[in-house]
């Protein structure tokens, strides 16, 4: 059985890693008690899968990650129904530090791997010493381009790109305390656009604040759908003890 | 008080392992603070991850925070990209619990765990806002206290801590948390006022209660000022069973070193290793009640989710439950597939043993530490393995699946000769002939470090071998290796930086003089000495020259029985009188056996604070030559059967000591 689950990943905790969350994750299925599979090898690990990293520091509302059970707690195919994802997801959430919750929980079929799958990322920018009139004609600027050509290192050797093609959707959404707030889709194919990039595109480069990412896409024909849909009432924020 | 979070997670973006400064860890307590209470913020000087995991810390975390009159956070040394960020922004060192400024605490107490980290000291109390210097502190700032195994010469810290704890601390934390609730309610008092009333505290030591008196160059007298107590002892808790901690170990979101459920299963360690500061210090030995040590076992790792439990102490096959718990802790299915791993074990055939029903984990490298190449030198050093125990052992490791086994020595010994030194490889090349006989190409890897003499131990007269001899005795080693790199085939050598073998020394000896020169070393920027790719000897150098000090008068120098010696006015329980004897048997190659199941020598641990030894079992225990009163002179029969198991689980590696 696999098992495909959607969490937000919010507060101080957005300051671990990919691979820390990893490791966070293997504990928490061990306090739970959920019966994984393992791998077969000198090194059996739990089966599970990650999507697309998440880059230390950002807040996301959809991270996915897949696991694969051995059997469920009685040894025999049960019907995982609402409920018993319902509390699934309250035990995991209960066993994940502050700022980890698990806010849906579906069984899938084996497919593609979500790093496959996703197209695209919503994500939620703020931009730090921008108003919206300055931040407007950014948007407008980069809309209007036909390429935007960057040079970056990939494996010691410089490779030119062009980061338009991935600039999906782009909109100044309101202003924040200290700046304004970006509404952008993101392209994920071949290689994941990160929002850093995107404001580090133009000259003078732009310094992202908080970035949150929003929701993973997956293209359906001419649809989009999320790996998992958020049910309407979404996660409690992360209260951070200070 | 209040929380700078909302600035740092402005910053963290731009620093490495931003996790190292967030807490958020499973098993933190977040205090709800009070004024009256007595706010102490626990230090580990050095990286996050290697701070963390130190149990004494975490211990001491626990106790404040379940008291009503203290509260307890933690802190670790801020790597330097995030100290340049901090002074950039003009924000200070902070608690990873709650983010309060270190200033707002009423005590910072650092846990001195090595001599190298001292800079490190400093360069968090000049992060905090404070003056380094404890003479230029007043009573608004947080009182500054060190603890930990180097805290038993403090001497060259004197000029910047207020007090030096030393022994076991679950017991003199409460002590010092009364005297200074005490001052803070009787309202604005001064500094010296605290500090006389902390020094009538058994075990806290107040430096500025001292006048070091020097003749020339020589120290010639630490001098109690007014009532301060002549002599300091130590603290010794008489029964661990009374402090089953930690209760709540912490697990931290970010990988750390030994990162996996740590269980104290005896405190000291009476096997007389004449260079083992620890052992010497740590007496008498009090053993954990089997049964506490399986709860613990098995609540922790229902707790924590870790996979992996470490059994420690200094010597864990030596415990009297030991099969009773590694085989409730197996058989535990409630935790899943769980390895057992037992840090510093001994070298025997028994021991492997163990080691193989316990690691279901994959068998890639198992440690072992003869210490040196001949019997003469581990008569001297009194770690009695004769050369048959460590063929069984090593025997038994390869042929168990194990394919690769590491040797730790020594080098820079008392009385140590090229012979011994050469020795080291001869004892690699017949290893390695064992294991041919179960692998096809066994390795061996030889790691030298060398030798610190350290204080209470028979070795604190001793002179440190010098820099240039050190790198001496590891070029023989790799002359040898090259010249006849056929025989010597599966042998690796490594070893350890001689120059900072030196500025250990240096600090593990010294007096209060070297004040001056860690002043000198952390403002030239020396910060995180015990990072390979930050020491740097020549700041060391140049401030030794520049105050008129030398390594050869500090280290290499052999002190006499007449000398006073830094930390004479300190006690670990044990007699000197002891300590020299030892000393002078060591330099006759006498061996000792282990005083637990054989008559007293009256090393004083135990008499000084009619504390006995806690072993559950009058019998020592099977397998081995180490002082369990076999036959030295012919070494250990496997005692043993030794059983095959499935070789499954991830890399691991089980050290032997």
């Amino acid at each position: 059985m696999r098992l495909r689950v959607r969490y937000s990943k919010k507060g101080k905790v957005r300051f671990t890693s990919h691979r820390d969350v990893a490791r966070i994750w293997e504990r928490a299925l061990r306090r739970v008690g959920l019966p994984m599979a393992y791998s077969q090898g000198f090194s059996p690990r739990p089966k599970m899968s990650f999507g697309l990293a998440l880059s230390t520091g950002h807040e996301s509302e959809a991270e996915f990650l897949e696991l694969e059970l051995s059997k469920d707690e009685e040894g025999e195919t049960i019907d995982w129904n609402t409920e018993r994802f319902v509390d699934l997801a309250e035990r995991l959430t209960g066993a994940l530090p502050v700022g980890l919750d698990v806010v849906a929980i579906a069984p899938v079929e084996k497919g593609d791997s979500l790093q496959q799958a996703v197209t695209s990322c919503t994500w939620s920018i703020e931009v730090d010493g921008m108003d919206m009139e300055q931040m407007n004609a950014w948007v407008a600027d980069v809309l209007a381009r036909d390429e935007i050509v960057v040079e970056r290192e990939r494996k010691g050797k410089p490779v030119v790109e062009d980061l338009r093609p991935h600039v999906l959707t782009l909109d100044v959404t309101g202003a924040t305390e200290t700046g304004v707030r970006l509404l952008a889709d993101l392209g994920t194919q071949p290689r994941a656009l990160r929002p850093s990039e995107l404001l580090a595109a133009l000259d003078p480069p732009l310094k992202a604040g908080t970035v949150c990412r929003m929701h993973q896409w997956m293209s359906q024909g001419d649809d989009r759908e999320e790996p998992l849909t958020a049910p309407v009432t979404p996660a409690p924020s992360a209260s951070v003890p200070a | 008080m209040s929380s700078l979070w909302s600035e740092l997670e402005r910053v963290l973006a731009e620093v490495q392992k931003p996790a190292r400064y967030i807490g958020c860890e499973d098993g933190m307590t977040v205090p709800a603070h009070h004024p009256d209470a007595v706010a102490w913020l626990l230090l580990y000087p050095d990286t996050y991850e290697v701070g963390l995991p130190n149990q004494g810390l975490q211990i001491l975390y626990e106790i404040l925070n379940e008291r009503p009159d203290a509260e307890a956070e933690r802190s670790y040394a801020p790597w330097t990209d995030m100290a340049e960020v901090l002074r950039r922004e003009g924000l200070p060192l902070f608690s990873v619990d709650t983010h309060r400024p270190a200033s707002e605490f009423d005590i910072l107490a650092f846990n001195l765990a090595a001599e190298l980290v001292y800079t490190n000291v400093l360069e968090c109390l000049d992060l905090a806002g404070m003056p380094v210097r404890a003479a230029d502190r007043g009573p608004e700032h947080p009182l500054v206290l060190v603890g930990g195994h180097c805290s038993y010469n403090p001497e060259p810290m004197a000029d910047f801590v207020d007090a030096a704890v030393l022994g076991d601390g679950e017991e003199v934390v409460g002590e010092i948390t009364e005297v200074v609730a005490a001052w803070k309610a009787s309202g604005p008092g001064s500094k010296a006022e605290l500090l006389r009333a902390l020094s009538g505290v058994t075990g806290v030591y107040v430096p500025s209660l001292y006048r070091a008196e020097f003749d020339g160059d020589r120290l010639s007298g630490i001098v109690p000022i007014d009532d301060a107590p002549p002599v300091v002892e130590k603290r010794t808790v008489a029964d661990l069973a009374d402090w089953p901690y930690p209760k709540n170990q912490l697990v931290p979101l970010t990988e750390v070193i030994h990162d996996r459920l740590n269980v104290e299963v005896f405190r000291g360690c009476t096997r007389g290793c004449r260079f083992c500061q620890a052992g010497m210090i740590t007496r008498p030995v009090r053993e954990r009640p089997a049964e506490q040590v399986r709860t613990m076992v098995a609540e922790g790792l229902r707790r924590t989710g870790y996979d992996e439990v470490s059994l420690t102490s200094l010597s864990t096959a030596d415990f009297s439950g030991i099969q009773e718990v590694v085989t409730a802790a197996i058989a535990d299915d409630a935790c899943g597939q769980v390895s057992v791993s037992l840090p510093s074990l001994r070298v025997d055939a028994f021991t492997v043993g163990i080691a193989a029903e316990l690691q279901k984990a994959r068998r890639t490298g198992l440690t072992f530490a003869p210490e040196a190449g001949t019997w003469r030198m581990r008569q001297v050093i009194n770690k009695l393995i004769s050369e048959e125990d460590l063929y069984s052992a090593v025997e038994s490791a390869y042929s168990q699946g194990w394919r690769r086994v590491k040797l730790y020595f020594m080098t820079g010994l008392p009385t140590e000769t090229d012979e011994d030194t050469l020795a080291i490889l001869e004892l690699a090349r017949k290893c390695i002939e064992v294991g041919r006989r179960h692998q096809r190409s066994p390795s061996v890897t030889v790691s030298v470090g060398g030798f610190v003499p350290k204080p209470f131990t028979p070795f604190q007269w001793f002179g440190q071998n010098t820099e240039d001899e050190l790198r001496r005795k590891v070029g023989l080693l790799r002359d040898e290796l090259k010249r006849q790199p056929k025989v010597y085939r599966g042998v690796q050598l490594k070893w350890h930086d001689a120059r900072a073998s030196v500025v250990e020394g240096m600090m593990s000896r010294g007096d209060r003089r070297l004040g001056r020169v860690i002043e000198d070393v952390w403002r030239a920027g020396g910060v995180f000495q015990e990072w390979g790719e930050h020491f740097d000897i020549s700041l060391w150098e140049t401030a030794m020259e520049t105050h008129g000090m030398t390594f050869e008068d500090l280290v290499y120098r052999h002190r006499t029985s007449e000398e006073v010696l830094p930390w004479d006015h300190l006690s670990a329980g044990l007699h000197k009188d002891f300590l020299w004897q030892d000393w002078r048997d060591a330099l006759d190659e006498l061996g000792l056996e282990d005083c637990r199941w054989i008559p007293c020598y009256d090393c004083g641990a135990c008499t000084g604070f009619g504390i006995e030894h806690v072993v559950a079992s009058a019998v020592p225990p099977a397998g081995g030559s180490q002082g369990t009163g076999q036959d030295r002179s012919t070494g250990g029969e496997v005692p043993v059967s030794l059983m095959a198991r499935p070789v499954t689980g991830q890399d691991s590696e089980m050290v032997v000591a």
